[in-house]
């Protein structure tokens, strides 16, 4: 009988001299079974929007859709907008992620069984619409004024984008620690927008009106 | 001041590799805005995941009615943070092709053949050694309409949350001696020796005698940063 050792391998993963951040790949253009389930873009009720179940067979919708939400204190509010490339085409093949505190600007450290979460996600539609029902978020901290935090993932995206969205309306932007260290004349690409009953903000990946990004 | 995470390391990617040609219109030109790390960077939805997503779903080959065709094949490993420190509790969700590299999505319309037995999602918690495992099958190469006769290697795709919005991950694990590794626009967007940390290591110790092979696969987050930020003090 031989010995069952590994054989030697090439630098790979295991490898201590390799060691460090794994790094960031493409979610492809094939995520939509895999990443967003039943509800994952309403955070505060038990519609099933976020997912696209239309790009494969029933049987194959395996992400369970979790349990109600229950009561969320708050302005619901619904947010909507588009993602586009730099030609200002349509990405049908985007997923967003949200992150933001609660009504009262407290982030949910998840001690609790109930209550508000605050993470979201949802596909973007053919026509690169994305949208989310969540609550409006308060001030955090006593320094930041009310905002959400937006990941950006799509195909021919290496790695994700990091973004910040706020609202038109708080007078505490204008001295908002973050905001402040935006060029002011592209502080408005994070700026939602109330467009009838929703918030509108469109995330433009290059060009003219590209949103600002963040290194965090 | 909230503690804060590293930044990223020399091995992550540029978003713009152009021989990555769909880079080319989905990457921003502008310089990215760097911030300080605020409670909105350093929190994330810790231990809410049964709640927020459902339970886990490890076996990969035992979804439908019958087992799906292929390789079965065992994937564990730890998730870390970069000094070495286990990330306990936190989720990996996985996706994949099936053993011919054909998705189950509509748009993949490669002429392999689907496996009704086979949808190729799951997803795991690490334990508190920061430890997972998964059952599934080796997903198969597929072709890709990025360049003439362009072929992804076969490639699990990982996606991990870790304690806060500043350690968020998606990546893909590779399998040892893949020689489509290496012309692969989309692995070498990770320059060299980097790349080599996607990918994966066969293991004999976890090779389940006459069920399954085993691969190592160790997904290494963001670490605690001691050094604070030097704010421009604007207030
Ligand atoms: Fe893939």
């Amino acid at each position: 009988m031989t010995d069952q050792v590994n054989p030697a391998p090439r630098l790979d993963n295991q490898d201590p001299a390799l060691f460090g951040q794994t790094p960031s790949q493409t979610v492809g253009p094939f995520f939509h079974y895999g990443l967003p389930w039943k509800g994952c873009a309403d955070l505060i009720g038990d519609s099933d929007i976020g997912a696209r179940p239309e790009l494969f067979p029933a049987e194959h919708y395996v992400l369970a859709s979790p349990s109600a939400k229950g009561e969320v204190a708050g302005e619901p509010i619904v947010i909507e907008g588009v993602v586009l490339d730099a030609d200002g085409k349509a990405v049908p093949d985007a997923m967003l992620e949200i992150w933001q505190a609660d009504a009262a600007g407290r982030y949910a450290d998840g001690s609790s069984n109930t209550g508000f979460i605050g993470w979201g996600r949802a596909s973007t539609a053919e026509d690169g619409v994305y949208r989310f029902v969540t609550i409006r978020p308060g001030r955090i901290d006593g320094r930041q004024a009310p905002h959400i935090a937006v990941g950006v993932f799509g195909r021919g995206m290496i790695k994700r984008l990091a973004t910040r969205l706020y609202f038109e309306d708080e007078a505490a932007n204008a001295a908002d620690p973050i905001l402040t260290l935006v060029p002011a004349e592209r502080r408005e690409t994070l700026i939602a927008r109330k467009v009838g009953q929703v918030w509108r903000f469109d995330i433009v990946l290059q060009g003219d009106r590209e949103t600002v990004f963040f290194d965090i | 001041m909230n503690p804060s995470f590293k930044r990223e390391d020399a091995g992550q990617p540029p978003s713009l590799h152009p021989p990555y040609a769909s880079t080319v219109p989905r990457s921003p030109r502008q310089p990215l805005v760097r911030i300080p790390h605020t409670l909105t960077e350093t929190t994330g939805p810790a231990n809410a995941w049964s709640r927020l997503m459902g339970g886990a779903m490890a076996d990969l080959t035992t979804q439908h009615k019958d087992m799906p065709q292929g390789q079965r094949i065992i994937v564990s490993g730890r998730v870390l943070d970069e000094d070495g420190r286990p990330v306990p509790n936190t989720v990996m969700e996985i996706w994949q092709a099936n053993a011919a590299g054909r998705y189950i999505h509509k748009k993949d319309q490669w002429d392999a053949p689907l496996d009704p037995n086979f949808t190729g999602a799951g997803r795991v918690i690490t334990d508190d050694d920061g430890r997972y495992q998964f059952v599934s099958v080796r997903p198969g190469a597929y072709p890709w309409g990025n360049h003439h006769n362009a072929w992804r290697p076969a490639h699990i795709h990982l996606s991990l949350l870790g304690p806060a919005f500043a350690t968020r991950l998606v990546t893909q694990m590779y399998f040892p001696d893949d020689p489509l590794i290496e012309i692969d626009p989309i692995a070498n967007a990770v320059p060299l020796p980097y790349r080599q940390r996607l990918v994966s290591r066969f293991d004999i110790e976890t090779t389940r005698p006459n069920w399954a092979l085993g691969y190592l696969f160790d997904v290494v987050l963001r670490g605690r940063d001691q050094t604070p930020f030097e704010d421009d003090h604007h207030d």
